[in-house]
This record gives structure tokens, C-alpha cells and sequence, in this order.
């Protein structure tokens, strides 16, 4: 028998305050896959990401993870299946350690107490893994960077097939943008985690995922290969900017340039003087 | 896990020796002070006279029922500003504490006691405290969820509608019924029915005992109520749970002691710079606390104008006010 699709919307609807932002008639993301959901602001990417998470219940239709109706699971048999890393982990007093070791909360009997030397030995190791040390410094001595990759950490000794990653990379630099999506990207392939990545950014979607999700005001507009979503027509049209798309010269993916609406005032730069660039001596 | 080890071997184990210290002291120190030994000989061999009446009748309940109500406002001062994410909140923040005074004034000027006898005060206490939990709780909480926001601003709210009301009954009330209402206000350790003691007294260790299950909740809880629940707690069954256990035990405190201010507020923050923000450890770390402190508390209250004594609670909010204006200000010093 085939495994169940790791999640599975049908005909989802979902919103606040009984209005409906977010209306998915089917989409199935397979075990294993890297894929991204993509869209401009207000399209429903956090909306999505909270539903599959069970954060807020739909409106009608049925979210499945691994072939199981999320509104049907307890909260922690969903917190076992899923994990999930936000945009940003408070900046508490709080061990480093301590907070990667919740990532055991929902494996945890409630009437055992302390973490086992099991448990703690996993938390150091996913420590080691997302280049941490050491596991005693409170989160609020780490770097926004470091401590999304505390967050990492944390879903990792969660021990979950499938990673939420909803906009990880938002409020970082771009060493950490790639760091934090190459440990995603090794995880996928090297631990086969179905890894659902919510990002604003057009280009590290492309980079990274498998397939593209492209929601356009609540709707899913297109799934597809990169090459097949990050068409210039289409991005125009979803994201009302003129765009030009050349591929990638590393990976030979799309690549996005922007090309902003006052841009014909500015002649590109090769024509530009060379003096105006270069300092004289 | 350093600092958990540290909480586990060092600090909670100092802080139960300080509670059985201030136990002895509380029992010894007074108008009649024993030593140790004496105090021990009358326990295992006790008289008939006056010496044995003093230290079994009237210190050993006024000392229990000091840890109890204690440990019980430390315990619900850390489970609430776990639950609200918030160090100001306390005890008496909610309201629970307007709703046994209105009790309590309205049977004081009915002259309630008269017909119902000596527990009156107590019941009607814990009457108006149940009201007011109810009546937060019902506003406070909607159908499914539990906002923390509205569970504490209705908390507010109903808590100046309350205190307005028991200044309402101090108005109209007769000048002997004023002075039963303002004695109570300030709160003392001087219940002696013996049963409504081992009630306080069982009420907060079992209070203490269901609050540690909740414990690694609350420590999730910290991250916020949306990544809680990303870690599988059910964030609302948790906050309703801990906010009727700890108002409860607080309605049931109050309406056995009085209003004994600062200790649910200030205990919790000092035990906290001991043992850290891990519930595990700070829940029990704030029951021993308060116990220790109120017992201590009351030591003073008795001895400082003896034979006279001082109302615990202004007691409290001087001793804790200053220790925690000084602590703070030393650990300011310590990390700029």
C-alpha cells in the first residue's frame, strides 16, 4: 500500500471571525518533498500554516497529516506527526538546552517528570548538528540567527517526519538565510523530512524547494516545478511588479530580478560612466 | 541543566530547612519564649498547664496555618503570572480577594454571626470568593478557548467593582461592624478552629501537588500560547485549570486569614532568581517560599509592639517591599 500523502487539504476553507481568507479545493504534498508555498502578502501563507498545524480549525473541509484528519488528533499526537518553526522564538531567559528539550513535550508521558538522559543526549546532539554552543547560554544572549536555529533545533528533537518552516528566514541576514535553509535542505534529502517551507522570498524559494505553491488572495493559484510557477507573466500578474527571470547560473533555476517602475529613468549600469563607479586615483 | 540540578539539590532543599527553621522559630519566639528542647520536651510529653497551651493551642495552628496560606499565595502568585505571562499579576489581582471582602462585609454588617456562629465569616468569604471566580471565569472565557487578556482584564475589572462595593458597605456600616471589616482587611494568622486549618493546610499541599503536573505546560507556555500549541498543549484546558485551582485556594486563603497582601506578588520573583523559570522547580520553590516568609512575617508581627500585634499584612508589604527593592537593585548592579 502507498503511504498517505504527508498533508493533504480538501476543499479547505479556513479564515477569522467567519471571514474566509484562505479556500484550498485540494492540494497533497508527498512524504519526502521539499515544497514551498509562495504568494504575497495577506494570500493566506500563515493562514495555510496555521491550519496544518491545527493553531486554528477550518471552516469546512478536512486537513490531513500522514492520512490523519488534523482536527481529530489530539494536540499532541499533531505536535509528534508536525513541527513547526515560526519566524521567531521570544527572546526568553531561558536555556538553550531547556528549549530544545520541548521539542519532547508532546513524547512525554504527564506524569513523568524530568527528561530522560535519552532525551537529553538527543537535544545535545541536534544542538551539535545546527552548529550551537553551548547548550547552557539563556536564548536571550543568542542572535535572532541563532536562535531561529535554536528553533530548528528544537522541531529536529521533536522528532517529526514532517518541518514547518513558516517565513524562517524572514528577519535574518543572508549568511543565516542560507545556513538555515541548507540544514533544511540536508534534512530533506539526507533524513527524507517532508519539509513545507513558507517564504516571501521568491528567489530562495526557487533555490531550494522541489515544487512551488503559489497562493493568490486565499486561492491556490499554481503548483509546480520552479521553472513551471516563476514565470514572468505570473509573478507580474500576482504580484502587480514588473519582473525579469533569468536563470540561476549556479543551480540554473529561476531567478528573479526586479525591475521597479521608475527604472527606464535609470539607464543600466554598463552604460553608465565608468567614472561614476570608479574612484580616481 | 545546570540550573536545574543546582534548583533541585541545593535551593529547594535550603528553602524547606529555612520553613522548618522559621516553623521552630515561630513556635519559640513570643511573649513566652521557649528553647528548642523545651519546645520539643512539651511536644512529645505535653501538661496541662498554661505552657503547653500556649505552644500547642495557640502557636502550632497560627504557625501551620502561616504555611499554608503562605505557600498557598506564593503558589498561586507563580502558577498566575506563568498563565498571564505577566510578574505583576498576583493573587489578588483577579478580583478573588474584592469577592470574600464583599462576602465577608456583607455578613459583618448583617450581623451574620450572631446567627450562624463562628465560621460565618470563613463561608461567607469563601462564598463571595467563589461568586467572583465564577463571574470572571463565565465573562472571562469564551465557548473553546481562553484568552489570557479577557480572563484578566475581567479580573481587573470585577475586582474595583468589588472594592467599591466593600467601601460602600464601610459607609454605611455601624462603627463596631467598621472595625470587624478593616481587621479583617488586614488580614491575620489567628484562626484557631483546628479543622478549618488542616482544610487550608490540605487544600494547598494537594493545590501544590496538581499544579507540578502542570508544570512542563506552563514552561512551554513561556514560549506563548501559539508555539505552545505547536508543542502539542492544549494551552486553553491548561489555563482553565490553573486559573480556577489557583483562584480557588486563593478564595479559600483569604476568606481563612484575611487579605495578606505581597506575598503572592513578590515570593515567586525572589524564589525566581534562585532557582530560574522552570516551573518544576519554581511551583514548589514558591510554596516553601511564601511559607517560610509568612511565618516569619508573623514572628514579627507578634514580637515587634508585644503584647500587641501588628497586622501581618502591613507587615509583608513593608519586609517584602524593601528585601525586593534591594534585590533587584543588587542584581541591576551585577549585569549592566
Amino acid at each position: 500500500m502507498n503511504r498517505p500523502p504527508a498533508i493533504e487539504l480538501q476543499d479547505l476553507r479556513c479564515g477569522y471571525r467567519g471571514r474566509v481568507v484562505l479556500d484550498v479545493p485540494r492540494l497533497e504534498i508527498s512524504p519526502g518533498e521539499f515544497t514551498a508555498v509562495i504568494g504575497p502578502n495577506g494570500s493566506g501563507k500563515t493562514t495555510l500554516a496555521r491550519v496544518i498545524s491545527g493553531v486554528i480549525p477550518p471552516y469546512s473541509g478536512v486537513a490531513r497529516v500522514n492520512g490523519r484528519d488534523i482536527s481529530r488528533l489530539s494536540p499532541r499526537a499533531r505536535a509528534r506527526a508536525l513541527a513547526v518553526v515560526n519566524q521567531s522564538v521570544e527572546a526568553l531567559d531561558m536555556p538553550l538546552e531547556d528549549y530544545v528539550l520541548m521539542g519532547r513535550h508532546p513524547h512525554r508521558p504527564p506524569y513523568r517528570f524530568f527528561e530522560t538522559a535519552a532525551e537529553i543526549s538527543l537535544a545535545r546532539e541536534n544542538i551539535r548538528l545546527t552548529g550551537l554552543l553551548p547548550g547552557n547560554t539563556p536564548l536571550d544572549r543568542l542572535s535572532g540567527g541563532e536562535r531561529q536555529m535554536a528553533a530548528i533545533a528544537r522541531a529536529l528533537t521533536q522528532q517529526t517526519g514532517i518541518l514547518l518552516l513558516d517565513e524562517p528566514t524572514a528577519h535574518l541576514d543572508i549568511a543565516h538565510q542560507v545556513k538555515i535553509l541548507d540544514l533544511a535542505r540536508r534534512l530533506n534529502r539526507e533524513r527524507g523530512v517532508t519539509i513545507v517551507l513558507i517564504i516571501h522570498d521568491l528567489n530562495l524559494a526557487s533555490e531550494y524547494a522541489d515544487r512551488l505553491v503559489l497562493l493568490d488572495r486565499g486561492a491556490l493559484l499554481v503548483s509546480g516545478a520552479p521553472f513551471e510557477v516563476l514565470t514572468p507573466s505570473l509573478v507580474e500578474s500576482v504580484y502587480h511588479t514588473p519582473v525579469t527571470v533569468l536563470p540561476s547560473p549556479f543551480s540554473g533555476r529561476p531567478f528573479i530580478f526586479p525591475a521597479p517602475g521608475d527604472s527606464a529613468l535609470h539607464p543600466p549600469a554598463s552604460t553608465v560612466p565608468v567614472s561614476r563607479w570608479q574612484r580616481k586615483p | 541543566m545546570n540550573r536545574q540540578r543546582v534548583a533541585w539539590t541545593i535551593v529547594l532543599p535550603s528553602l524547606l530547612l529555612l520553613l522548618l527553621a522559621s516553623i521552630a522559630a515561630g513556635l519559640c519566639v513570643g511573649e513566652v519564649c521557649f528553647t528548642p528542647l523545651e519546645a520539643a520536651r512539651l511536644f512529645t510529653s505535653p501538661g496541662e498547664d498554661a505552657v503547653t497551651f500556649v505552644l500547642l493551642r495557640l502557636r502550632l495552628p497560627r504557625v501551620l496555618l502561616g504555611c499554608a496560606v503562605g505557600g498557598a499565595l506564593g503558589l498561586s502568585g507563580a502558577i498566575l503570572q506563568g498563565v498571564f505571562r505577566n510578574p505583576l499579576v498576583e493573587p489578588y489581582t483577579l478580583g478573588i480577594s474584592g469577592g470574600a471582602s464583599v462576602g465577608v462585609s456583607l455578613a459583618i454588617v448583617l450581623s451574620l454571626r450572631a446567627a450562624w456562629g463562628g465560621l460565618t465569616l470563613p463561608l461567607a468569604g469563601f462564598a463571595g470568593a467563589l461568586l467572583t471566580v465564577a463571574l470572571v471565569y463565565g465573562l472571562g472565557t469564551r465557548r473553546g478557548g481562553a484568552r489570557v487578556e479577557s480572563l484578566l482584564l475581567t479580573g481587573v475589572m470585577i475586582s474595583f467593582i468589588s472594592s467599591s462595593l466593600v467601601m460602600l458597605l464601610m459607609a454605611t456600616a455601624k462603627s463596631e461592624d467598621l472595625h470587624g471589616i478593616i481587621f479583617w482587611i488586614m488580614g491575620a494568622l489567628n484562626e484557631t478552629d483546628a479543622n478549618l486549618i488542616r482544610l487550608v493546610g490540605v487544600a494547598s499541599l494537594l493545590s501544590l501537588l496538581i499544579a507540578c503536573f502542570h508544570a512542563p505546560a506552563l514552561n512551554a507556555m513561556r514560549l506563548g500560547a501559539e508555539p505552545a500549541r505547536q508543542l502539542g498543549v492544549n494551552v486553553g484546558r491548561h489555563v482553565r485549570a490553573l486559573f480556577l485551582l489557583s483562584s480557588i485556594l486563593t478564595g479559600a486563603c483569604v476568606s481563612v486569614a484575611g487579605l495578606i497582601g505581597f506575598v503572592g506578588l513578590i515570593i515567586p520573583r525572589l524564589v525566581l532568581r534562585a532557582v530560574g523559570n522552570d516551573y518544576r522547580a519554581l511551583l514548589p520553590a514558591s510554596f516553601l517560599g511564601g511559607a517560610a516568609f509568612l511565618v516569619l512575617s508573623d514572628i514579627i508581627a507578634r514580637a515587634i509592639i508585644a503584647p500587641l500585634e501588628l497586622p501581618i499584612g502591613v507587615i509583608t508589604g513593608i519586609t517584602g517591599g524593601v528585601i525586593f527593592i534591594l534585590i533587584s537593585r543588587a542584581s541591576r548592579k551585577e549585569r549592566p
